[in-house]
């Protein structure tokens, strides 16, 4: 008897779940808003190793997952450049870590970032996600993927997951900067009112 | 345990297909020229698609010429609208190609393969509104693939091989 009702109980609530959502062979993994950011040690450009424990004075990080050879993460270099220009001084700099496999993508490889760095003039630190192993924790699933991580003591907390702004397309017609708004109201202690976007991007490539 | 979660998906999908159920329905109002590409924002994609037949299951696709994983499987796509076309299956392949790349990247390129499944040139820079639409799961990553019809909805995002996609299909026509 008891086992009919706790049958029927899990019935009830699988019936409850999934009037409300579309099955999807997507399992939700990485991280949400509140988690606590793995740190990392990753290859620079220039050939140092860079930690998010390295910068001592930042307030937080915005890091940008990105590559060379994905039409909309080419289309928010300019953007991504203009952030760090904009934030790394008021303590939230932009760390850009390139996750693709460079066996399938060539053009990502380390002399294809740094290449692309200098044409671009990239003033933040672009990093090799060499074997993987960062973005999957991060959950990064396409480039750009931004998370914006707030310090806490030794703790990174993830505030905000998602695109850069509302329009891929063109810069002179966003309406929503989601990454200055997000950064802007951690920078005045404010909530962040919107914590999470979708945009579309390339696949990461493994 | 999975029957129960199955029979329960089979009974609760069809309220939550968001590509079928929203917006109106005018038949024939969104049909033109074969020859034209359509280019639509998601609002007309989805009364485009709520026009369409319902008695069929659609795979609908989204790529992007730039796109190779998405360029790689776009044979499968072709084949398995071919192959199922007598069991009353559409394959539509939506393409996110910057429109200003339409003339120069787009139409070459459906030119050069002459892809038979019908092409939709989706322009919407909303994605944050959009991309949840199409599924709430989704994080904006592509190639990414909705197969549907009036009883089952299921959304992929990951890449296929023709077997793949062929075993994903038959599940919606039992």
């Amino acid at each position: 008897m008891k086992k009919t009702l706790k049958i029927t109980a899990v019935f009830l609530l699988l019936i409850t779940v999934s009037a409300f959502t579309t099955q999807s062979n997507i399992e939700s993994q990485g991280y949400k808003i509140g988690d606590d950011a793995t740190d990392f040690e990753l290859e620079n450009i220039d050939g140092s190793m860079v930690s998010l424990s390295d910068f001592k004075e930042a307030k937080g990080f915005i890091v940008v997952f990105t590559c060379n050879t994905c039409p909309y993460a080419v289309a928010y270099e300019d953007r991504v450049e203009a952030l760090n220009k904009k934030y790394a001084d008021l303590g939230y700099p932009v760390i850009a870590i390139m996750p693709n496999n460079t066996e399938v993508k060539p053009g990502d490889s380390m002399e294809a970032m740094q290449k692309r760095a200098k044409e671009k003039g990239f003033t933040f630190p672009y990093l090799m996600d060499e074997g993987q192993k960062i973005y999957p924790q991060y959950g990064a699933t396409k480039t750009p993927h931004v998370y914006i991580l707030e310090k806490y003591d030794e703790k990174n907390i993830v505030k905000y997951i998602g695109a850069i702004d509302d329009n891929y397309q063109d810069e002179t017609e966003v309406k929503t900067k989601y990454v200055e708004n997000a950064v802007d109201a951690l920078l005045s202690g404010k909530d962040i009112e919107v914590k999470e976007t979708r945009a579309i991007g390339c696949s990461i490539k493994v | 345990m999975k029957s129960v979660l199955l029979l329960s998906l089979f009974v609760f999908l069809p309220c939550s297909n968001p590509l079928i159920n929203l917006g109106f329905t005018s038949e024939n109002s969104f049909l033109s020229d074969s020859e034209t590409l359509k280019i639509f924002n998601f609002e007309e994609l989805e009364n485009y698609l709520a026009t369409k037949d319902k008695t069929k299951t659609y795979v609908v696709n989204f790529w992007a010429t730039w796109c190779a994983p998405c360029v790689k499987e776009l044979p499968y796509f072709e084949k398995l609208n071919k192959e199922y076309s007598n069991k009353k299956v559409e394959v539509i392949l939506v393409s996110l190609d910057f429109p200003k790349h339409l003339e120069t990247k787009l139409k070459p390129f459906l030119n050069k393969h002459k892809l038979k499944s019908e092409v939709i040139l989706l322009n919407d820079v909303d994605s944050n509104t959009w991309i949840p639409k199409v599924n709430k799961d989704w994080s904006g990553a592509i190639p990414a693939t909705i197969i549907y019809n009036q009883k089952k909805t299921i959304f992929y995002e990951r890449s296929f091989e023709y077997k793949e996609l062929e075993t994903e299909l038959k599940q919606f026509l039992n």
